[in-house]
């Protein structure tokens, strides 16, 4: 039984059928995928947890989250819609995350903050469809007219013959009926909701309070053994030479053995494999070895070469423009005033708490995964290719991912494991240590920015030029390392220019929590700020003056298109939440940034006091716009609070740097993470605009950085134009 | 080597060699996986347990310090009244994010408020500075700490 749903992103197709246990089952699937009406879907009810829904002859409903969950909140917050719809009571609702199968689920990863806006309208309509099929099993028990029947939480009611029916009483019926037409279906309205808009806690607490095993690092299989793999330090450098028998002389140790390794660096990299019978065997196992690795075309770069190369590049006409408007140069010749900076930023690390693992059996010719993973379909590509598989041969499994912040987009580690279970012929973890998390990540490009604005004789921007010394070769960038061409204040001056010069890298990058933004909001904003303070005007102000007209800029319906009105907005409410204006006492300033990325807009104004050489953030505020409703309040301010706190972290002390083609940190002694006695309050204000909802993992970070540089000068007069602030104010 | 360990009042017979840091024998030994790993080298206070009641980084205490003294985990603090509050508040302030340094962090909180049944803010730094967060909860575990110790509602 078939229908189909019109969705503005996709087409659903929703399907009935009876769960294992008896009752209602709901699974939806894309187009193409779907198999023939009246045809039995397999697997739907033979496995329990390959739909969206399940309702018990008990009324327990147990509902699938089918989106990884990494500290989003995601588990909890795509239930609750479903919820919502179904209408059941949420303390009645179990959660389980599903399976991995784009058959039945569709897109399963966790990225970009794209699951809120993806999953509003699919996942209310798969609750909603799931109330129809129950009200239809209701009328036709009593037969009577579906229009006379409504529901409560978990009950079909009928007013007028004065009965109820739960939904469990009902759920056997339900899966027994086609399903209808999600278009004939009308969604709540928002004012009735009883779950979305309220605070839940989000699922996996109590079991992770009580150390239940939920993470990657947590697996075992049976027979399975423990590995361990040293990568060359130089990425994708192979072994030159290595005597495997001290490793395999340590107790514990089954198997040592050299990976040729590719060239890719998102792939299968040469080192040396050491498997056990307890990881820490292991890890001994490859503290004996010792490994003389080849010289690789990358092994001189560094990050001092890379600096003087984006000074040398900064010296230079560039390569190319990104984009124009009006004539910038006309502009800065008639300006009454000139602001030229240079800011850059480094390397940086995820640095996820849990570090990269996977555990894989592979068994005759066929491959089972599990793993904390962002995006496993790419994986499963790649592990098909390197070990010359079929796709429909590899099994995944998700765990809970102790953190992502995007590092678990790439699957370097599921390769990995894979690889490593076929050469030993058993079941096996892989684990790394987290130097080799330091050392081998998917990293934050680097990024260097001259530039140049022009004020009026009033104050007002007349000219913006940015040149961006990124990494690529030619047209292409290198990943992450591109950047849009209508950033802010994109639109709101009259000559614009985003200029960019590349130099080519060797290290291998990637998506950085709110990639891109993470640090363009640091250069922009804290910019914006030096260019306020020439013009002699307060910087909310000089930001409301720049915003100008509520309106759009861009297209509409485009990512990157932004409304000054929602901004403008989100920087009112802040500064009236952190009393800008007020005086504060020597030493103490406050400082705003304002920042678009990821459909979000968030403001924010952060207290700092400067003294001894060091900064000390004394309270942040955060005033934000994704629309409405908040699904999940409760999971909205954690995201909000750990994004601020992770751009004050990053801003304080992180920095990878390169020397000999390799990492220079390796643990976080020389990687340092933000600890609790140097963590603020962050104060969260909604500002509720009327807009569909959207994600909240990323939006919050990239204002954090700018907040903080410019209330370090409002503190001190000492502009940070460069990233960690480390021993600058010192 | 086979070797005797307290862990949450059960005494395990363990073959590991004494080397072995007590997090390996945790959890590769006793499938006591809720004790986690995160840098090896006492930086992070994920593998937090304790040792006769004191906090201690499992991944840098091996066997042999550990000898015939008491292990508690986070399988076993709810058996603890003051674990079981911190737990308790744990999850009415609902902390965690990923949730993967929270075991640690229950463990250090647990240590304190036992020491220290009404923290101030500076003991609750003091104590708490080891354990790091990723997704930075710090706010929330403050929260929690000072309603376990019933100075805030949770």
């Amino acid at each position: 039984m078939t229908a189909i749903l019109e969705n503005p992103s996709r087409r659903l197709f929703l399907k009935t059928g009876a769960a294992a246990g008896g009752g209602l089952l709901l699974s939806f699937s894309l187009p193409g995928l779907v198999r023939a009406q009246g045809e039995a879907p397999s697997g739907v009810g033979a496995n329990p947890f390959n739909a969206f829904v399940r309702i018990a002859p008990d009324g327990v409903v147990t509902i699938a989250a089918k989106r990884p969950e990494i500290g989003q909140g995601i588990k909890t917050s795509m239930p609750m819609l479903i919820a919502e719809e179904l209408d059941v009571d949420w303390s009645a609702v179990r959660i389980e995350q599903a399976p991995i199968d784009a058959k039945v689920f569709g897109e399963q990863s966790a990225g970009g903050s794209t699951s809120t806006p993806d999953d509003w309208e699919p996942m209310r309509q798969v609750g909603a469809v799931g109330r129809a099929l129950l009200i239809q099993a209701a009328a036709q028990r009593w037969n009577v007219p579906v229009a006379g029947l409504t529901t409560e939480p978990g009950f079909v009611v009928d007013k007028a013959g004065k009965r109820r029916a739960s939904y469990g009483e009902l759920a056997q019926a339900a899966a027994g009926l086609a399903a209808p037409d999600p278009k004939t279906l009308v969604l709540k309205d928002p004012k009735t909701y009883r779950i979305i808009g309220k605070s839940q806690p989000q699922s996996d607490t109590p079991a992770i309070v009580e150390g239940k095993p939920l993470y990657g690092i947590d697996v075992r299989v049976p027979g399975m053994l423990y590995a361990t793999f040293l990568k060359a330090p130089v990425f994708a450098a192979k072994v030159a030479k290595v005597d495997l028998a001290p490793a395999k002389a340590v107790k514990g140790v089954r198997h040592g053995f050299v990976v040729d390794g590719g060239t890719e660096l998102e792939g299968l990299l040469g080192g040396v494999v050491v498997v056990a019978d307890t990881w820490w065997a292991a890890r001994k196992g490859r503290n004996a070895l010792e490994v003389a690795w080849a010289d690789h075309p990358t092994s001189a770069q560094s990050s001092a070469g890379f600096i003087a190369k984006a000074a040398e590049l900064h010296g230079q006409p560039p390569h190319r423009n990104l984009k124009t408007v009006g004539d910038v140069e006309a502009a800065l010749k008639g300006a009454a005033k000139v602001v030229k900076a240079d800011y850059s930023y480094p390397f940086n690390a995820h640095a996820t708490l849990e570090p990269q693992n996977c555990t894989a059996s592979f068994k005759d010719g066929k491959v089972e995964i599990w793993v904390p993973a962002q995006n496993p379909e790419d994986g499963r590509e790649l592990v098909a290719k390197t070990l010359g598989i079929k796709p429909e041969d590899i099994t995944l499994h998700f765990t809970r991912s102790g953190g992502g912040f995007g590092r678990r987009l790439m699957n370097d580690f599921m390769v990995e494991a894979a690889w490593i279970s076929k050469t030993v012929g058993a079941p096996v973890k892989l684990l790394w240590t987290r130097e080799d998390d330091i050392q081998h990540d998917f990293y934050r490009p680097a990024g260097f920015h001259r530039l140049t604005a022009g004020l009026d004789a009033q104050g007002g921007l007349t000219a913006w030029r940015n040149h961006f010394v990124t990494f690529g070769e030619g047209q292409k960038f290198a990943r992450a390392a591109g950047m849009n061409a209508t950033q802010f204040p994109f639109g709101a001056v009259e000559n614009y220019a985003l200029d960019v010069s590349v130099m080519p890298l060797g290290v291998p990058t990637g998506w950085l929590r709110a990639p891109g933004n993470n640090a363009y909001g640091f250069v922009m904003q804290g910019f914006t700020d030096e260019v306020a303070h020439a013009a002699g005007a307060d910087p909310v102000e000089f930001r409301r003056k720049l915003l100008g007209a509520p309106r759009l800029i861009g297209e509409p319906g485009k990512g990157d298109s932004f409304h000054t009105g929602r901004m403008r907005a989100v920087l009112d409410r802040v500064a009236e939440a952190s009393g800008w204006g007020r005086k504060t006492p020597k030493g103490v300033g406050l400082g705003v940034a304002c920042h678009y990325s990821h459909r979000g807009y968030v403001a924010v104004v952060m207290e700092v006091a400067v003294a001894d050489g060091k900064v000390e953030v004394r309270k942040a505020w955060a005033a934000v716009d994704v629309g409405r409703p908040i699904v999940n309040p409760n999971g909205a301010e954690q995201q909000v609070q750990g994004s601020v706190l992770d751009g004050i972290g990053s801003s304080l002390g992180q920095a990878i740097t390169i020397e000999n083609g390799a990492v220079v940190q390796s643990n976080f002694g020389d990687f340092p993470m933000l600890r609790l006695a140097d963590a603020p309050d962050v104060e969260v204000h909604f500002v509720t605009s009327d807009n569909p909802p959207t994600g909240l993992g990323e939006p919050a970070l990239p204002p954090s950085p700018a907040a903080l540089v410019n209330a370090i000068f409002a503190a001190s007069g000492k502009r940070i134009r460069t990233l960690p602030i480390g021993d600058q104010l010192a | 080597m086979s070797t005797s360990l307290k862990v949450n009042g059960q005494v395990h017979t363990v073959d590991a060699e004494p080397d072995t840091p007590l997090l390996w024998v945790l959890r590769d030994v006793l499938g006591l996986v809720g004790t986690k790993y995160g840098c090896g080298v006492a930086q992070c206070g994920a593998c937090t347990v304790h040792i006769d009641g004191v906090a201690m980084r499992s991944c840098v205490t091996s066997l042999a310090r550990v000898g015939a003294k008491a292990v508690t985990t986070i399988e076993g603090i709810g058996a603890n009244p003051v674990g079981a509050k911190v737990q308790e508040a744990w999850k009415a302030v609902d902390v965690p994010q990923c949730g993967y340094c929270q075991a640690g962090q229950i463990m250090s909180a647990t240590a304190l408020l036992a020491a220290a049944p009404k923290p101030t803010d500076d003991e609750i730094d003091a104590a708490m500075n080891g354990n790091l967060c990723r997704c930075a909860t710090y706010i929330r575990i403050r929260k929690a700490i000072k309603a376990a110790s019933g100075q805030v509602e949770a």
